[in-house]
């Protein structure tokens, strides 16, 4: 605890607007970088979405739908989440084992659950249902994890993941692992069963290869060698660069980026946003974003040292590790230094139903941040 | 134990795994930054040079061609509006379908349609067909296939066909011109090509035109000093006249006496410019001005006129031409037959070899050069027209033998181009001054040189109208109603080993009216073979023909009285 203490030393002054904003569970700096970054997407999205208006408004509408998602999650206390850990972990795995049924009879890729009103994919409520999970499990225990523990996790992990890939989804079937293995990996389990799983993921990517679709084969075999085939598979990765590389240090000015608005940039206001970012706002723009970016990260960091029990220290690394993630796949495949997954730029992107999910992990922050009693015990 | 050590190891966990989380993420920031700066300022040029390359482009705008008029304005070569049918073979969709429906529409194979997709398969562009006529070429784009384009051009056009093929030569698919006037004055014809930069989008629609489009410069056009209804007329005779005398060839230039402008230029064999197809090169020279022959005859007025020039001879000097030959050195001089004692007119008159050699023998070795020099032979015409040869005048200081001097004067031992020839006729015709030769219409008077004095000349005249008679060789030159004055010349061909005794050239160079010269015209018809080969029987008729109906066609006046009355009558009776 005298560890601790220290870090939670550093308080804010209990004033009358802080008092007020403490009790919605707002946390000021989280929620001021976040709108930094969603109002500096809203500029480049309107570019991307060229221009349209319409766009733009959509995109703000789900804005501000998910924030308020974000703020009713952050009245929700610490405790009740972990208790709800379980039922809705089994709640996302019976869904996708619905889609599943559902898009067999419907052939092709299913990805959506059609509740009427609105679509909904379950694999976003997994990509929180998963940590939450895990940390919940983990909790429960000693910790660091031992290798029976590790062996129940990994079952619990790879559920999910096998579901969303079997849609065939994926990048996504990727973040809900990268987001349960964040929690064991904040939970300290060992390095050496760290580096086995490394050797054991290594071996596998060849049996990985074996179950591959061919278009994510023909992804990864793309990205090793681009050119090969510049007016077809290659096409994404070469327009992208070049996007980002005409930009140079200042860019060609908002609405002024050439690659993007003539088209030949594909996914411009989705997953390759970035690159329209880029073209048009240059390497400032990019440092601009990342620094944003950073100070997201550092501060939900900063509420992982501070959180006061297990489970939500776990929860809040592992979120905070996957929004990492997020942006480091994304941003990489961009700029060509990893392979085509179809992970959006968090916050950025266009579309809804990432942002609902992400902005409902920077709720469980604020929970956790808000919900501390100032003195242990 | 255990319970004791559980609570400070998940601490010391944490802050280690923290550390490493910590590293991680400034690891990959770095990473990412480290990207971006490579891409955005160490690669920059190389990809932004890319990104230009996507979507911008230069389009070539053909310039209009100038075209070509005769001296009257009548159209020669005209430049109309052709599309061609392009493939850009990354977009195109080689299907069995597409391919059968765009060979049907342009005439081309699928088969070979396919095979120049397949050769040009890396390419952005192949051609399909070239100069379709804009309403096919609508139709074709009309398909609607994708990767299929036209591009507008221009093809030449020449109403008159073959009959100012030589003249004005020809373009080829890219409108630069090849031969002829066509190639002589390509940068004057083919203006400034303009160029419009447009910006391309990722399905290659065009979105904008760019205030850097330039727009082209038309070219100017060309009056030529042809008059058209010569060159027809010139033409029909002259190749009736092949035809009929079974000749391999035949040229023949009508000249503007005072102004030395080329009115008409014609060669037989000829061909269709619009067509070309499979014409062979030889087909194709102008023969007026590429080839060279040895004037025989032709020259004798120039040799009596340089000695009369010099004052050596007069119109009625006598000369003795028994027996009808004679002996230089190892070489004899022949005439036909033997003419006797005849005045220097008469000499003209018979063509005699033997009287024209006693002249020209006569005459200082330098002051001969010097005039036949002076009447540019040797010398080139500076028309600028492709292919011309100023033909070969042996330098007096090489003359090895009075025998050399001899045959200058009956026009062997030197070389001369039909146009250089009707040049000097020029100076007898405008009374002893040479204007410059031209295939522009002139505006301004020509530049000149006088060759020899008017005296000289109205001498010459008189005596070549004395070739066109009964007792001279050339009867079948004259043109009722008008004075005619020329000479006549058969030429023995050279071949290899010396001169063919069986292949001749028939000439025939001269002017009318006589007593004021309005034009000139030489008539060269190479190898008759169907009996006649005398260039007053062969190249005589021509001329006549030609010579009467231009200058009718000229409305001049004519200058003959005896015959004044029947033309009249004739006239009258029409009437």
């Amino acid at each position: 605890m005298n560890i601790d203490s220290g870090i939670s030393a550093i308080k804010m002054a209990p004033r009358p607007t802080s008092q007020f904003v403490h009790k919605l569970h707002i946390d000021v700096p989280l929620l001021s970088g976040l709108l930094v970054l969603s109002g500096f997407a809203l500029i480049v999205l309107y570019s991307a979405g060229g221009q349209n208006l319409n766009v733009l408004l959509r995109q703000a509408t789900r804005l501000g739908f998910a924030l308020l998602i974000m703020l009713a999650i952050a009245q929700i206390h610490p405790r009740s989440l972990k208790r709800y850990s379980p039922p809705l972990y089994l709640l996302g795995i019976a869904l996708l084992a619905a889609v599943l049924v559902i898009g067999a009879i419907g052939k092709g890729a299913q990805r959506w659950l059609d509740l009427g009103i609105l679509r909904f994919q379950p694999s976003e409520l997994t990509k929180l249902s998963t940590p939450m999970m895990i940390a919940w499990y983990l909790t429960a225990r000693a910790l660091p994890p031992r290798f029976g523990q590790l062996v129940v996790a990994a079952v619990l992990i790879g559920l999910p993941t096998l579901l969303i890939a079997k849609q065939p989804d994926l990048g996504t079937a990727f973040l809900v692992a990268a987001s349960g293995s964040a929690v064991l990996f904040i939970a300290g389990m060992s390095w050496r069963y760290l580096m086995g799983l490394t050797a054991v993921c290594a071996s596998a990517l060849p049996a990985l290869w074996y179950f591959m679709r061919d278009y994510q084969r023909d992804r990864v075999l793309m990205f090793l060698n681009p050119e090969a085939d510049p007016l077809g598979r290659g096409y994404h990765i070469i327009q992208s660069k070049i996007a980002i590389g005409s930009g140079g240090l200042y860019g060609k000015g908002w609405l002024h980026g050439t690659q993007a608005h003539l088209e030949f940039l594909p996914e411009r206001s989705t997953d390759f946003i970035f690159a329209v970012l880029a073209e048009e706002f240059g390497l400032l723009g990019c440092i601009g974003l990342l620094a944003i970016y950073l100070f997201i990260l550092s501060r939900c960091f900063y509420i992982m040292v501070q959180a006061q029990d297990t489970y939500s220290r776990l929860l809040s690394g592992a979120l905070t590790l996957t929004f990492f993630v997020y942006l480091f796949v994304n941003i990489g495949m961009v700029i060509g230094i990893l392979p085509v997954v179809g992970v959006p730029l968090p916050l950025v992107s266009y579309g809804g139903t990432s942002m609902v999910t992400l902005l409902a992990s920077f709720g469980m922050l604020m929970s956790i941040q808000t919900h501390r009693t100032l003195l242990p015990g | 134990m255990n319970r004791l050590s559980h609570t400070p190891r998940p601490a010391m966990e944490y802050r280690s795994r923290w550390r490493f989380l910590v590293i991680l993420m400034v690891t990959a920031t770095i990473a990412l930054l480290g990207r971006a700066v490579e891409l955005q300022v160490l690669d920059k040029q190389f990809l932004k040079t890319e990104a230009d390359k996507r979507h911008q482009a230069t389009i070539r705008v053909p310039a209009y061609r100038g075209k070509i008029t005769d001296r009257n304005g009548e159209p020669l070569a005209i430049s109309t509006s052709v599309k061609s049918i392009w493939v850009n073979p990354g977009e195109f969709d080689a299907s069995e379908q597409a391919l059968t429906a765009l060979s049907k529409a342009v005439g081309v194979p699928a088969k070979d349609l396919l095979k120049r997709l397949q050769a040009r398969a890396h390419r952005r562009f192949a051609y399909i067909k070239r100069r379709l006529s804009p309403e096919l070429a609508d139709q074709v784009i009309g398909l609607g296939l994708s990767g299929v384009y036209a591009e507008r051009e221009y093809r030449r056009f020449y109403p008159a066909g073959e009959v100012t093929a030589h003249l004005l030569g020809f373009t080829n698919m890219d409108d630069k011109g090849q031969e002829g006037m066509e190639l002589a004055y390509n940068d004057w014809l083919q203006g400034i090509p303009g160029s419009k930069r447009i910006l391309r989008d990722g399905k290659r629609r065009i979105i904008e035109d760019m205030n850097r489009s330039r727009p082209p410069v038309a070219g100017r056009d060309l009056a030529l000093s042809i008059d058209q209804r010569l060159q027809y007329l010139a033409y029909r005779e002259l190749k009736k006249a092949v035809l009929q005398q079974h000749a391999k060839s035949g040229s023949l230039a009508l000249l503007d006496a005072r102004t030395g402008e080329v009115l008409a230029m014609v060669n037989q064999p000829s061909y269709n410019p619009n067509k070309r197809t499979g014409i062979k090169g030889s087909v194709t020279r102008n023969r007026v001005v590429t080839d060279l022959f040895e004037p025989g005859s032709t020259m004798k007025p120039f040799a009596v006129a340089c000695a009369l020039e010099l004052g050596l001879y007069r119109a009625d000097s006598i000369i003795d031409t028994t027996p009808g030959q004679m002996r230089l050195g190892r070489n004899l001089v022949r005439d036909i037959h033997n003419y006797g004692v005849l005045d220097v007119a008469r000499v003209l008159q018979k063509s005699s070899n033997v009287g024209v050699s006693k002249i020209a023998l006569a005459l200082p070795p330098h002051k001969f050069w010097a005039f036949y020099n002076n009447l540019g032979f040797g010398q080139p015409l500076e028309t600028g027209f492709p292919g011309e040869v100023g033909g070969r005048l042996p330098e007096y200081q090489s003359w090895r033998s009075s025998f050399q001097q001899a045959i200058l004067a009956f026009g062997y031992g030197l070389s001369t181009s039909t146009l250089q020839l009707a040049r000097a006729y020029l100076a007898l015709a405008n009374n002893g001054i040479m204007p410059m030769v031209g295939l522009l219409k002139k505006d301004e008077a020509p530049e000149t040189h006088r060759i020899m004095s008017a005296k000289t000349a109205v001498n010459v005249r008189n005596m070549l109208e004395r070739v066109v008679s009964r007792d001279g060789t050339a009867l079948q030159a004259s043109v009722p109603g008008f004075r005619v004055a020329g000479k006549t010349g058969t030429v023995k061909k050279v071949s290899a080993g010396g001169y063919d005794s069986h292949a001749y050239l028939s000439l025939f160079a001269g002017m009318a009216p006589a007593s004021r010269p309005r034009l000139v015209m030489v008539v060269v018809i190479d190898e008759p073979s169907a009996g006649e080969y005398y260039g007053g029987t062969v190249a005589a008729p021509v001329f006549s023909r030609v010579m009467g109906e231009a200058l009718r066609i000229m409305n001049e006046v004519p200058d003959q009285e005896e015959t004044m009355p029947l033309l009249t009558a004739q006239q009258a009776g029409a009437m």
